[in-house]
């Protein structure tokens, strides 16, 4: 089964290069939503199936519906994309690209310090996460709830047309 | 069959974390900022769901519903911001932000 998680890291990692570097966003969109399956594919392989769904319906669904509809209310036509272009020369990219690399190779040291340490097989069923979820966990889970009624109650605020700003 | 190792799961999680971090970086554009956040958040969920399984323990798996929440909450306020960002200055241009006064 490991040529099932090698796959699909390689179509997250180049789904994912190909998002920061389009130019449009609707395709960048589409390149982030394979990205974020194949990462649901790796948690069904690593024994996580609830997550998986999660992160197909939250995720590559409501979260990227989001994005999808602000992209259309924007309506950005060709103009952004020439805009895109002239706004990624090297001189730009260069100098983050190159510390963020040393920064990858020193992580990439440091995981490889430690010596193979064998996945289990078995899989964590829902019954199991819930159970944690509203455990020893319902404070954060309470937090949590707390956190997107402000999110919704924010959002609402800044997304809203004030009359005064119609000029 | 030898098993997976946990080490390349962290590995991946540390390549998409490493891709976001770079766009947050490299971008002007705000809507492939909010992206790149998104793909950084979704490295750090990685993250935990491999240890989580490492150890089998749904602590991991808690932990990324959490932040499934903090990105959800994240996104929509930060893509509401966006909009009024447009509606203001007409561009998707972080550094046109700078100019606003008050």
């Amino acid at each position: 089964m490991d040529w099932f998680f090698y796959i699909a890291a390689t179509v997250a990692v180049l789904a994912t290069v190909m998002v920061i570097t389009r130019l449009n966003a609707v395709h960048a969109l589409l390149y982030l939503i394979v990205s974020l399956l194949s990462v649901a594919l790796i948690f069904f392989r690593l024994g996580a199936p609830f997550i998986a769904a999660l992160e197909v319906i939250i995720y590559a669904g409501a979260i990227m519906v989001l994005f999808v509809f602000v992209i259309m209310m924007l309506n950005l036509g060709p103009r952004s994309t020439e805009r895109e272009s002239s706004w990624l020369r090297p001189g730009v990219w260069l100098g983050p690209i190159t510390l963020t690399i040393i920064l990858l190779i020193e992580l990439i040291y440091i995981l490889g310090q430690s010596g193979g340490d064998p996945l289990p097989a078995g899989t964590i069923e829902a019954r199991q996460v819930g159970i944690s979820l509203f455990g020893p966990y319902l404070l954060a889970a309470e937090l949590a709830s707390m956190l997107l009624l402000a999110g919704v109650v924010g959002a609402y605020h800044l997304g809203r047309e004030s009359p005064e700003q119609r000029l | 069959m030898p098993a997976l190792p946990m080490e390349h799961g962290l590995l991946l999680a540390a390549l998409l974390f490493a891709l976001g971090l770079l766009g947050v970086l490299v971008r002007r554009n705000v809507i492939f900022i909010l992206m790149s956040i998104e793909i950084m958040l979704n490295a750090a969920g990685l993250a935990f769901v491999v240890a989580g399984s490492r150890w089998s323990q749904a602590d991991g798996q808690v932990m990324f519903i959490l932040i499934l929440a903090v990105a959800a909450a994240e996104v929509s306020v930060g893509l509401a911001l966006v909009l009024q960002l447009y509606r203001r200055l007409q561009t998707l241009d972080v550094d046109a932000a700078s100019k606003m006064r008050g």
